[in-house]
């Protein structure tokens, strides 16, 4: 199996779905010629034409709206916001369209979009290139949301992203393109999206969480395996709507577990992670379900000594899980 | 000298690995700070690594060709500088090891927490969790605590006869072993409870006492129905207006306070060649918690009004409830009033809480025929029970001392007494 990476995991999939259906294109700023600013759709201009890979204006409404409507219309549009951050002027066609289409029309319309966004900070993006937007779009029934966090998960979710009937927000770790390599089959497979995944069995805490702070967590956990601590890690994949199932099987296990998101942390998606196992978990809990997340803080900041307080990393995960397992 | 990391450094936005292209320098070559080590390619940039510290390139360790993540090792540089870097933070480690491990052994504060999982599993498998030693912080029993005890089955079940490990008795430390008693080994299926630091300072003070007070003691029988008939006719409205209970004690404390002002000599301690007599009366009362014993002190209580006492009585028990005593609170005490009444008891013998001169118990106030003019006639009665220093009291004077406090209670009625 080839080793890719994140973001070449991205674009394999892009491809392969492209090659696949017709009727797949992708639109964005500068994803044509210039194959991205992170190079997400590199070669995808040269292989299917102007057509099928559009250069389209500094303007993110558009972007959704035309997505939209093509979508609408019968297309498989894959639209690219540049940054996450950027995707705030499309947040109506997102929310008023694209997730009530279905629900208004009673299932004569269904708008088959995903809309690609690079989220998160630790890259020095500052205010504008650094922020996790998924809270805002994960209480909208209609939408799906997907932040996977290897290069295996990202093909077989985003092409399970592109073949779903329904609005998918595809969010990708930025810093996760070219840290987090991973073994990717060449043949065509999908994920289910709903379906969170075990990515580490473990008997004395469970950690949970998605995207790039997996990839912390089971650094942290190996480095807690040293010390004879055994840590159980669920990574979400679909944050909404959330695998309740999964959430509370891996809350039993253990009985003790640690939440974990890069997001501020009031009103962030872990928050009804809680809230699914307080509902069920009572009698297995032996700990407080402890959240682990950003500050509430507007923003990442520039200065790296800020940044580093405001961003996630292994260590502040590996000390949480560590207090927790001592509890 | 000193070995110093040198580490890839970021390189740009979204940057996380570099490929060392050239190395500018080998072992053995003397670098200034800033002085360029190596040439690196990232998928953005190509750039030079320059050198954090002066001093000798000491070893390379990422070869040219190889890709290194952003912040791992690719040489050590030698320094004038003493004291390794390295060393000092296994140092830390070690200590921070150290601590830790004190800390399991000594905090037992979170061992009566449970959790619902650890509840849930005791109350199916039928485990006493009294018996059960928690691995987690403080002490606390875990829900892995439990599962090992179930897999192992070594279940340590609840039986009728389990009796509480740990009593308020003060009198048990008449049986605290003295060092030429052998040690007491536990057998099996005993449960060895460690002792807590309070625990210890109770047991400590406890033996003191006994060893180096001669007690004696001595009980008068009260009569306290119109003190009775009094506090329960104005019992209500005063919870009422004030928010908190009148208690018997306090009318007891009150009058312990007042017989202390006619009596020093029980407000005082031995200092070997001279007796000290206190001045200020600040009574020590008793007030039990779990399986610790506190004895907060009631300041100047012969100044106070019942009410006022009623008050610190209640706000200090509330603190020793919620751990919040401070060391100001328990200290300067001169004699102690025990409420052994509220757990029922009829007769006791203190221990005298040293260097005090005397402790009195107040018993429970109990229904009982008495004799008065020939008649029978069904009277409250209570028991006082005083403990003394034989070295420093008589038994005149304390008989002298109970006659007063008797008279004082069993003259307080509607008219005698004033609360406020």
């Amino acid at each position: 199996m080839p080793v890719m990476s994140y973001i070449q995991a991205v674009t394999s999939a892009l491809r392969e779905e492209m090659q696949r259906d017709e009727k797949v294109f992708v639109l964005g700023e500068d994803v044509g010629r210039k194959g991205g600013v992170f190079k997400a759709t590199e070669g995808l201009y040269n292989e299917f034409g102007e057509y099928r890979v559009l250069d389209t204006p500094l303007a993110e409404s558009a972007i959704a709206g035309v997505g939209i409507g093509a979508a609408m219309y019968g297309m498989r549009p894959v639209a690219e916001m540049q940054f996450a951050d950027f995707i705030m002027p499309a947040v109506n066609q997102i929310i008023s369209e694209a997730a009530r289409i279905r629900y208004r029309s009673n299932n004569d319309w269904d708008c088959p979009i995903v809309i690609r966004a690079p989220y998160g900070g630790g890259v020095h993006g500052a205010l504008y290139h650094s922020q996790s937007v998924e809270a805002i779009f994960a209480n909208q029934p209609g939408l799906k949301i997907v932040m996977p966090s290897t290069p295996y998960d990202v093909k077989g979710l985003l092409k399970a992203a592109i073949r779903d009937n329904d609005p998918v927000l595809f969010f990708e770790h930025k810093r996760a393109y070219r840290l987090l390599k991973g073994e990717v089959p060449e043949e065509d497979y999908v994920l289910p999206i709903g379906k969170a995944d075990v990515k580490r069995e473990g008997s004395d805490i469970t950690v949970i969480t998605y995207g790039l702070c997996v990839h912390f967590a089971l650094q942290a956990a190996e480095k807690l395996a040293e010390e004879g601590i055994d840590a159980h890690i669920l990574d979400l994949r679909t944050i909404y709507p959330l695998d309740k199932e999964a959430i509370i099987e891996a809350a039993k296990k253990t009985g003790k577990v640690l939440l974990v998101t890069e997001d501020n942390k009031e009103g962030s998606i872990i928050g009804e992670v809680a809230a699914i196992i307080a509902e069920n978990c009572l009698f297995d809990l032996d700990a407080p379900v402890q959240r682990l997340a950003g500050p509430d803080v507007p923003s990442m900041p520039y200065a790296p000594t800020m940044e580093k307080f405001f961003m996630m990393n292994p260590d502040k995960i590996e000390k949480a899980m560590r207090e927790l397992a001592e509890f | 000298m000193a070995t110093e990391k040198i580490t890839m450094p970021q390189l740009g936005e979204s940057v996380t690995e570099g490929t060392i292209s050239t190395w500018l320098v080998k072992v053995g070559d003397h670098v200034n700070k800033y002085d360029p080590l190596a040439e690196v390619m990232t998928d953005k940039v190509n750039a030079e690594v320059p050198s954090s510290f002066t001093g000798t390139i000491k070893e390379i360790v990422t070869a040219e060709g190889e890709t290194v993540a952003v912040g791992e090792l690719i040489c050590y540089i030698e320094t004038e500088a003493g004291g390794t870097v390295e060393a000092s933070a296994a140092k830390g480690e070690e200590k921070k090891e150290t601590v830790t491990a004190q800390n399991e052994t000594t905090d037992q504060s979170m061992k009566n927490r449970y959790s619902p999982a650890v509840f849930k599993l005791a109350q199916e498998n039928n485990i006493n969790l009294n018996q059960v030693n928690g691995t987690g912080r403080g002490g606390r029993i875990t829900r892995k605590d439990i599962e090992k005890i179930i897999s192992t089955g070594q279940t340590p079940t609840l039986s009728e006869s389990a009796t509480p490990a740990i009593t308020v008795e003060k009198e048990s430390s008449n049986n605290t072993p003295g060092p030429s008693t052998p040690q007491p080994t536990s057998q099996v299926g005993d449960i060895e409870i460690p002792v807590t630091g309070v625990r210890k300072i109770i047991a400590q003070n406890m033996v003191r006492s006994k060893t180096e007070i001669p007690h004696a003691w001595m009980m008068v029988e009260v009569d306290v129905t119109n003190l009775v008939n009094y506090r329960n006719k104005i019992k209500n409205d005063f919870k009422q207006n004030e928010g908190y209970n009148l208690t018997y004690f306090s009318f007891f404390v009150k009058a312990v306070a007042q017989a202390l002002k006619k009596f020093p000599q029980l407000n005082s301690t031995w200092a070997g060649d001279k007796i000290i007599q206190r001045k200020d009366i600040n009574l020590s009362i008793a007030v039990a918690k779990d399986q610790e014993l506190f004895v907060p002190v009631i300041k100047n209580a012969d100044e106070k009004s019942i009410k006022g006492i009623a008050r610190e009585i209640n706000d200090l028990a509330q603190k020793a409830r919620n751990n919040k005593l401070t060391t100001n609170d328990m200290q300067g005490g001169t004699f102690t009033v025990n409420n052994t009444g509220s757990f029922g008891s009829v007769q006791s013998m203190g221990v005298i809480n040293h260097p005090q001169a005397a402790i009195l118990q107040i018993e429970s106030i109990v229904k009982k025929p008495v004799i008065i003019d020939n008649m029978f006639a069904a009277r409250d009665m209570v028991n006082l029970c005083l403990s003394l220093d034989h070295r420093i009291l008589d038994g005149l004077i304390c008989g002298q001392f109970l006659a007063y406090v008797k008279e004082t209670l069993e003259t307080m009625n509607e008219n005698t007494v004033q609360v406020y």
